[in-house]
């Protein structure tokens, strides 16, 4: 057990972290991981952390936010505590299988992997790489490319634990998997955990992942995901991010579909200090179908930034991005979707949409939805706006006895609602519907049911 | 069906460029290479005042500093700046008393493309400042101008006779500092245009610059600075072509245009340089810094351009939206076709209160071409209630072309509305055949349905330049439906 405190504000001092440590943090894992990790590390000091410098992050600077002393886990930390009474995030009426994620270890040390009917293996990551070598070395840093990506360099020179899921063949996993990443400590934290879900062929799955911070200090989450579906293969993902206004989350999902594949990624960022999402897709085979939905409500001096990359390499693929949000207070944010279409990705659909509203002149949005298309079969288009309420919406509400605040609230809740009904889940559908309105009501100051009462 | 598709589309796009001749005329040249000692002979042939050797040695001193920015989604062979001549002059008298003055050589180039400098033969109103490679030919109307009170004459000329203006005005806009190409220009730039209209006068006539490379191995680098004062104003063509030649030839110029209270300027241009031959050897590098400043409360800049020619363009029209109620409005048609590459757009930055800008764009690429727009829509915290449009639509015209868009937008307060939308898609099998259905052939169809597709911006072009325009885009497009 050994928690290093490291001052972050230079790439040097990670270098430097990870010379020291080095058997601390190559002891638990087997040698085709250190060995990649030699190579991610290799390539994290060329490329360091991005700046903004870096055109994919012109609008977060990264930089300023790693520039502390942050404690790093490289090891499992024992917090007690007791998930039922402190944290009742589960969702109503949804029957989940609960997965817990404490400072980016697997929260269950006694029960470290398990087996479920069907041949499904759920469980920690490191765990996973010593029991099931064959399968963690097929997709292990595959999807996740840290050649141009020092942030996923960095996440793989310091890979510890983080999820491991393997679906069969055919199999279809009724229940949703719920992933619950919890922040915990009495110091300020950086954690980088690391995980990878596989899809066979013909299988379902379906994945929900809440972000919470359950005290008070600042921490920096630098994440890495990587998502295997094979093909045939059906997915959906939902993630909820609700953590303090101290917090830094900046997370890379890496999506690898295989043909006649479909997935379906649903981001609401409901508070948090900082947010970067990186979402990364590769249509890897003919006839996928890709949609990512992104809805961000921020207040306070929050600052949000999705990055989409879909990467259309074969023909007949279709992709959908429709990101919305409204910013209050002094909030920023930015958006940055990218769909490329490679030369022989013809019969291409691809369609981005960005909408946001400015509630105050202190609030700043940046967007930058772009379209790089190399085929000439294609229908692409986006859009983009940034302005605020519709006033002749809100006169007519008006005009019809509503005041004129619930009427602001009643136009923004129709806003938020493109998204939230992509959710496929009914049930955290109908939960986030809830957050959602008591978000923009104001009176979700935090995870509902926390009884932290944190910020 | 494809086939025949496929055949029209090449004799479309392989449409021989019509102005590639040489003219056979003596020149001036100075030797190749870039140094101080090439600056100041450049200032002392034009016999400049001191303020405007120092502007250019200031200029060049900090080009000296930069490196050529690498951003754009281009692929520029490297430029050899020191082998290239700054300076080629059309040897002819040193004044023009009168038309039988200009060298009947001169005088046969510019009829060739369709300028007449003879001013009994111009039966529209346009008055032309022909201008052949580094210095400016012959600028007609000029005295019918000057009883308005209109200044239309060439950069050299204005530098002479009314040094206050271009003190108070050059680089106002663009500043030496702004970029490398705008930097380099500022120190070499050899020629140009210059307009001042004067308070209240809409000036009766259009106004034209027409550029025209001939000389080899030569860069052409002019400047154009337009101002516009209270309640005036004007509207201002350009056009450019380019002998056909094997080397690439580098132009960069800067257009500068201010416009003072309830001023308007429309500034449009048919872009033809030659833009290579169909194997991508030869061609204009357009490297050019265009930003219009609306100053004063009320005014408005338009830019409208057609961009068929140059093996690579690289350029932004730009507003600076500073006076409240200013208008900034961009359309534009960019063809390539073949090897040539494009990265263009506007941008429009708001600063002043109730600003409008619409941006219209409209790209069509065929053969093996990359057409990319670029764009920047900033509404900074004070600018409340600014509203902006935009719209890009890309038309491919072949499977291995490439069309991109990267818009770029950033708002700072709650009261302003910003919209961009973008297409991407090509010609649709079920349009083709609805025209096809109703007699039109296929290969009229294309011409019907990318016209129809430019006409938005073509409509904003002045009549001259409109038919012209509709007819460059058809030769542009030679062969190149599919």
């Amino acid at each position: 057990m050994s928690l290093e405190t490291i001052k972050t504000d230079t790439k040097g001092r990670f270098v430097e972290l990870y010379r020291e440590n080095q058997d601390l943090i190559k002891n638990d894992l087997p040698d085709y991981i250190n060995e990649v990790r030699e190579k991610a590390f290799e390539q994290f000091k060329k490329l360091g952390i991005p700046d903004k410098k870096n055109e994919n992050y012109k609008y977060t600077d990264l930089n300023k936010e790693f520039n502390n002393t942050y404690k790093m886990y490289l090891s499992p930390k024992n917090i007690e505590f007791q998930v039922d009474d402190i944290f009742k995030c589960d969702v109503p009426d949804l029957n989940t299988k609960v997965i817990l994620l404490l400072n980016g270890w697997y929260y269950d040390r006694e029960n470290l992997i398990q087996e479920l009917p069907g041949g499904v293996i759920i469980g920690s990551f490191q765990k996973a790489a010593e029991v099931y070598p064959d399968l963690v070395k097929k997709h292990f840093a595959k999807y996740a490319g840290f050649e141009n990506e020092g942030l996923v360099a960095l996440n793989t020179a310091f890979v510890k634990d983080g999820v491991f899921l393997y679906v069969p063949k055919g199999v279809v996993i009724e229940k949703p998997i719920q992933i619950i990443n919890i922040l915990m400590d009495d110091e300020e934290g950086l954690t980088q955990h690391r995980n990878l879900f596989i899809l066979e062929e013909n299988s379902q799955a379906s994945i929900v992942v809440c972000d919470h911070t359950l005290s008070m200090p600042n921490f920096v989450t630098n994440s890495v995901s990587e998502f295997y579906i094979g093909k045939n293969a059906q997915f959906d993902f939902s993630r909820m991010q609700n953590e303090h206004n101290g917090s830094k989350q900046i997370s890379h999902l890496y999506f690898h579909q295989e043909r006649d594949s479909r997935v379906s990624a649903n981001n609401i960022s409901l508070h948090g200090g900082l947010i970067r999402n990186n979402v990364n897709v590769l249509l890897n085979g003919e006839g996928c179908e890709n949609n990512t939905y992104g809805l961000y409500l921020t207040d306070k001096g929050q600052h949000i930034d999705n990055y989409v990359f879909v990467d259309h390499a074969n023909p007949n693929c279709i992709s959908n991005q429709l990101f919305k949000g409204v910013l209050d207070d002094f909030a920023t944010g930015a958006f940055n979707g990218k769909v490329l279409v490679r030369k022989d990705a013809q019969n291409t659909l691809a369609y981005q949409t960005n909408n946001n509203i400015l509630l105050t002149d202190d609030a700043d949005f940046n967007t930058k939805p772009q379209l790089e298309i190399y085929a000439d079969d294609v229908k692409c288009s986006h859009g983009a706006t940034v302005g605020q309420l519709d006033e002749d919406a809100l006169f007519y509400l008006r005009s019809r006895g509503i005041n004129k605040k619930e009427a602001k609230l009643l136009l923004m809740y129709a806003f938020a609602h493109d998204v939230i009904h992509k959710i496929q889940v009914p049930a955290l559908q109908e939960r986030i519907q809830d957050l959602v309105d008591k978000r923009l009501r104001g009176e979700l100051s935090r995870c509902n049911n926390c009884q932290m009462h944190c910020c | 069906m494809e086939k025949d598709q496929d055949k029209i589309l090449n004799e479309v796009t392989q449409g021989e460029y019509k102005y590639g001749f040489v003219t056979d005329i003596e020149n001036e040249t100075i030797p190749k290479g870039l140094n101080e000692d090439v600056v100041r002979l450049i200032s002392q042939k034009k016999n400049e005042p001191e303020f405007m050797l120092e502007a250019r040695l200031k200029a060049f001193r900090h080009w000296q500093t930069l490196i050529m920015p690498e951003w754009a989604h281009l692929i520029i062979p490297k430029i050899n700046y020191q082998d290239i001549i700054y300076y080629a002059a059309p040897k002819q008298k040193a004044t023009l008393e009168s038309m039988d003055d200009v060298d009947p050589e001169l005088k046969a180039t510019f009829d060739k493309l369709g300028i007449p400098l003879d001013e009994q033969k111009l039966m529209s109103g346009v008055a032309v400042d022909a201008v052949m490679d580094s210095v400016s030919v012959k600028t007609t109307f000029k005295e019918n101008l000057a009883e308005l009170g209109i200044i239309f004459c060439s950069f050299s000329e204005a530098v002479q006779e009314h040094p206050d203006l271009i003190k108070k005005y050059m680089g106002s806009v663009v500043p030496y500092t702004d970029n490398y190409f705008a930097a380099l220009n500022s120190a070499v730039f050899s020629d140009g245009s210059f307009c001042y209209i004067p308070k209240g006068v809409r000036c009766p006539m259009e106004l034209s610059t027409y550029f025209r490379i001939n000389a080899a191995n030569t860069g052409q680098f002019e400047r154009t600075l337009i101002i516009a004062d209270d309640d005036a104003y004007v509207s201002y063509l350009e056009g450019c072509t380019a002998p056909q030649r094997d080397e690439n030839q580098l132009h960069a110029a800067i257009v500068e245009i201010v416009t003072h209270k309830n001023a308007e300027v429309k500034y449009s241009t048919v872009q033809n340089w030659y833009p290579g031959d169909k194997n991508g050897k030869g061609g204009i590098y357009n490297f050019v810094t265009k930003r219009g400043k609306c100053a004063g409360e009320n005014s408005k800049i338009s830019w409208t351009q057609v961009e068929t020619g140059s093996a690579i363009t690289w350029k932004y029209p730009s507003c600076l939206l500073l006076g409240d109620n200013s208008v900034g409005e961009f359309y534009s048609v960019a063809v390539t076709n073949n090897h040539q590459q494009a990265d263009t757009g506007t941008k429009m930055i708001h600063i002043g209160k109730n600003t409008k800008s619409t941006i219209v764009s409209k790209g069509i690429s065929a053969g093996l071409s990359q057409n990319s727009y670029r764009g920047l829509v900033k509404v900074v915290k004070n600018a409340t209630n600014a509203r902006n449009f935009s719209q890009c639509d890309s038309l491919l015209l072949s499977d291995k072309c490439g069309a991109h868009t990267f818009p770029y937008i950033e708002v700072d307060n709650k009261d302003s509305i910003v919209e961009h939308e973008a297409t991407t898609s090509k010609i649709g099998e079920d349009q083709i055949f609805y025209c096809n259905q109703r007699g039109i052939k296929t290969e009229d169809a294309i011409g019907l349905i990318v016209n129809g597709y430019a006409k938005e911006v073509l409509n904003k072009l002045p009549m001259e330049f409109a038919v012209e325009a509709q007819k460059l885009l058809q030769i542009s497009l030679e062969g190149s439906v599919g």
